[in-house]
């Protein structure tokens, strides 16, 4: 991975959330989840900062970084795209609606778009099994969806998006 | 609740939600004010009425009217119709599918009538960023109880006597647990909740904690005072947003009236609780992993003993139990030991909590007596398999539970019960399949799940679990002997009797269970390299019947990568080389032209 600079606001935004939370190694995982809100992706250099304002390795930021799912290394898309594969959407097809996302973005599991619009990822169950099979793209929540809608969900926000720029422009 | 004439409650569990509830009270809200009736009626966003099928529900009391599906283009209707003139919206109603009636009084429904609610008593109910009306329903008595009738002792007892087993998924007891706690000395303890709900598919915790935060931190106070302790931790998975910040809401109300805190109800006793965030790892909610998780490190799991009632959260006695667990304890002091433990199986007192998913027709969050059958829940409740299918397996204890057969469908569910089955009760996860599912292709999933969470730190799960999804890997795309099926049990019972920790120890269940009941389902793959039902890709084939295709184009038109040729009004055919086996034109071809082979 190529190096990144981060910024001087960069740092003081992480340093600040470290001394909100006392520079205490035990508050590890409440400032990753707060730098990673703030910052959106946890890449290593962000890593090394906080390692050092809480007076820790990096190695052991970098173990519980990569232990729990919910923390990410790369940058998210502008729409990411999470697919529940829990149990009660993946006996309703959820392996189906996932395969067609991956063929329409022409992306795996975990990648970005090229113009980093779309990421995809796989979570577990969010709760609304009654709606299965699930994907939520940003905070939206679709439920029933089929392999054949996914073309046109794309083509939604693809649009969407476009339209939104124009009208803030 | 307070002087208004109506109340017209909205499901505001995460299912409904993600329905569009918000958008639906905005509408009621707006319609109410239009037609001058916002001094009459309340409009109140609750927690899970459980039957999630048919969201967003809408409840009008006092009438207790049920209108499901509803959308914010119904709301002018419901207002005008309903609350200005007292006439019920009929095609709102929920339709029984036997009988064909419309059920205007949910009490009637077939869903609600096995149900009985101790942990969810308050879902669907109140509004749960209310305390007061936690407190109307009789809210933090079973605390003020505690702290000014009884010694820590006494509850203690109480709890033991109401015959209370852990719902999280070990079944231990919970008075005897805490007794524990109680013994160990030391100058601090906790008091832990774990809300990690790793299971895919369950959403029992979460739907207790969006809808009733309050019982879970009266239960959770009460616990303080009979260990000892003076800070509680609710450990709950950052997936979980509305939960979380309906548990803030609820913490700031109980510290406002005195009920957490310093000196709680003047009675000396101090108490307080503080939010851990989970990120995403199943393994978290392990006891010993949850705690090292909050003390910032890495999930990983330790050997017990020491338990964590001895040692735990930085080294200290700690009591963890499930969310569901804590929910009980404000009912069973309330009403009493005796009454709690006349409900249920001789072993297993009280209700169970089932989030109901999968091809099933009503999904939904129920509750139900211990010792209800497996044939009442996915029949009675669960009002049978969906789309006129037939009943193939249902699946108890998530990645570390089992598939029950038909032939289990009388058993009554507790925890015995299903151990002796070959499952266990687990969390709360229930998934019922139908003929259209392989069991091989399931415990594959189970297996992938597992190969995931696994924390790595012990060889026999870390590199036996690959092993076995390996196998299965071979088995489903056709490459598998006969011999596999035997490896697979040999390795399994290695892994659970080798592996550290639970996961591991659990986790070949759904491999076993699923060769155990239904071994003729892989002795088809792997001899005639053939799926029964269908589901595994690379061991079928899409075919066009020449005789029965009239050659309408839909399959053509309908092919998301072209792999369908053939002229309008003359037979279609496959090209198998491009086909990506969706089962798209399977599914639109109205002649039942096409056909798996
Ligand atoms: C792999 C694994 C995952 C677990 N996940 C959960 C969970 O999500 N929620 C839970 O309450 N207990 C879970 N448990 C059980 C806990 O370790 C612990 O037994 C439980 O929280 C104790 O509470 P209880 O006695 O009230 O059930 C899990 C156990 C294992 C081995
Ligand atoms: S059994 Fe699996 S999850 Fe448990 S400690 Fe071993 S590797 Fe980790
Ligand atoms: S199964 Fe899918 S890819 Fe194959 S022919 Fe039918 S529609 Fe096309
Ligand atoms: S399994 Fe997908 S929402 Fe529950």
């Amino acid at each position: 991975m190529p190096k990144i600079k981060l910024a001087e606001s960069t740092v003081k935004i992480i340093k600040d959330v470290c001394a909100r939370f006392n520079n205490s190694e035990g508050e590890l995982i409440n400032v990753l989840h707060t730098v990673q809100h703030k910052l959106g992706y946890l890449p290593a250099e962000v890593q090394e900062v906080i390692a050092k304002e809480l007076n820790t390795s990096v190695a052991k930021v970098y173990g519980v970084v990569t232990f729990y799912s919910y923390f990410s290394m790369i940058p998210k898309g502008e729409f990411p795209i999470s697919i529940c594969m829990g149990t009660a959407c993946y006996v309703r097809g959820a392996e189906q609606v996932l395969s067609e996302f991956k063929r329409q973005l022409k992306v795996e599991v975990g990648e970005s778009t090229s113009d980093g619009k779309f990421s995809l990822n796989c979570l577990r169950c969010v709760g609304a099994c009654g709606l299965a099979p699930v994907v939520m793209i940003g905070e939206k929540v679709f439920g029933r969806v089929a392999p054949t809608q996914v073309k046109q969900i794309i083509a939604e926000y693809r649009e969407g998006c476009s339209s939104e720029k124009a009208k803030s422009a | 609740m307070t002087d208004y004439k109506i109340h017209v409650l909205i499901c505001g569990g995460t299912g409904c939600k993600s329905a569009d509830s918000d958008e639906l009270k905005k509408s009621l809200k707006q319609w109410i004010d239009e037609v001058g009736l916002e001094d009459d009626v309340q409009v109140v966003l609750t927690g899970c009425f459980g039957f999630c099928e048919k969201g967003p529900i809408v409840k009008v009391l006092p009438d207790n009217t049920f209108y499901v599906s509803v959308t914010p283009s119904d709301a002018e209707e419901i207002v005008k119709e309903h609350l200005l003139k007292g006439r019920v919206v009929q095609r709102l109603l929920y339709r029984d599918p036997n009988t064909h009636q419309q059920i205007s009084d949910s009490k009637g429904m077939d869903f609600y009538k096995k149900q009985m609610r101790i942990a969810l008593r308050n879902c669907g109910f109140i509004n749960p960023e209310n305390i007061q009306e936690y407190i109307s329903r009789d809210g933090y008595m079973a605390l003020g109880k505690c702290l000014t009738e009884l010694t820590p002792e006494d509850t203690i007892q109480e709890i033991k006597d109401s015959g209370l087993r852990g719902r999280g998924g070990g079944g231990f007891p919970t008075g005897l647990k805490w007794e524990i706690t109680r013994k160990s000395e030391a100058d601090q303890k906790y008091v832990v909740c774990n809300a990690d709900e790793g299971d895919p598919g369950a959403f029992m915790d979460r739907s207790i904690l969006e809808g009733d935060p309050h019982s879970v931190i009266e239960a959770m106070s009460i616990c303080g005072y009979c260990i000892g302790a003076s800070k509680g931790l609710v450990y709950i998975r950052a997936e979980y947003p509305l939960a979380i910040e309906r548990l803030k809401i609820a913490l700031d109300q109980a510290r406002e009236y005195g009920l957490l805190g310093e000196d709680i109800l003047g009675t000396g006793f101090d108490f307080d609780i503080d939010i851990r965030l989970g990120a995403g790892a199943f393994v978290c909610g392990e006891e010993t992993a949850l705690i090292h998780s909050m003390e910032g490190k890495r999930g990983e799991p330790t050997f017990k003993p020491p338990f964590p009632s001895v040692s735990g959260f930085l080294g200290k006695p700690t009591n963890v139990n499930n969310v569901e667990t804590f929910a009980n304890i404000p009912v069973i002091i309330n009403k009493g030991a005796s009454w709690f433990n006349k409900i249920g199986t001789e072993n297993s007192k009280g209700t169970k909590v089932f989030a109901l998913a999968g091809k099933i027709n009503n999904v939904g969050l129920i509750e139900v007596p211990m010792g209800t059958t497996l044939r009442e829940v996915i029949y009675d409740i669960g009002g049978g398999i969906k789309d006129g299918k037939e009943f193939k397996s249902v699946q108890t204890g998530g990645p570390s539970g089992g598939c029950l057969t038909k032939n289990f469908l009388d058993t009554p569910i507790d925890y015995d019960n299903l151990l002796k089955a070959g499952s266990m009760m687990g969390s709360g996860g229930m998934i019922v399949m139908d003929e259209d599912d392989c069991m091989v292709a399931i415990a594959r999933f189970y297996l992938e799940f597992i190969l995931e969470e696994s924390c790595g730190k012990c060889s026999p799960c870390r590199i036996g679990n690959k092993r076995l999804f390996e196998i299965l890997d071979k088995i489903t795309s056709g490459k598998g002997e006969e011999k596999d099926i035997e490896r697979l049990i040999l390795l399994s019972n290695v892994i659970k009797d080798t592996s550290l920790c639970g996961l591991g120890q659990t986790s070949p269940n759904p491999v076993l269970s699923t060769i155990l009941n239904f071994r003729d389902e892989y002795l088809a793959h792997v001899n005639e390299k053939k799926c029964p039902s269908g589901q595994c890709k690379s061991l079928l084939k899409y075919e066009i019947i020449e005789d029965l295709c009239t050659g309408c184009t839909l399959c053509f038109r309908n092919c998301p990568v072209g792999a369908i040729t053939g002229e309008r009004r003359q037979p279609h055919y496959i090209d198998q080389s491009l086909c990506i086996k969706c089962g798209v034109c399977y599914e639109k071809c109205k002649f039942n032209a096409i056909k798996l082979t």
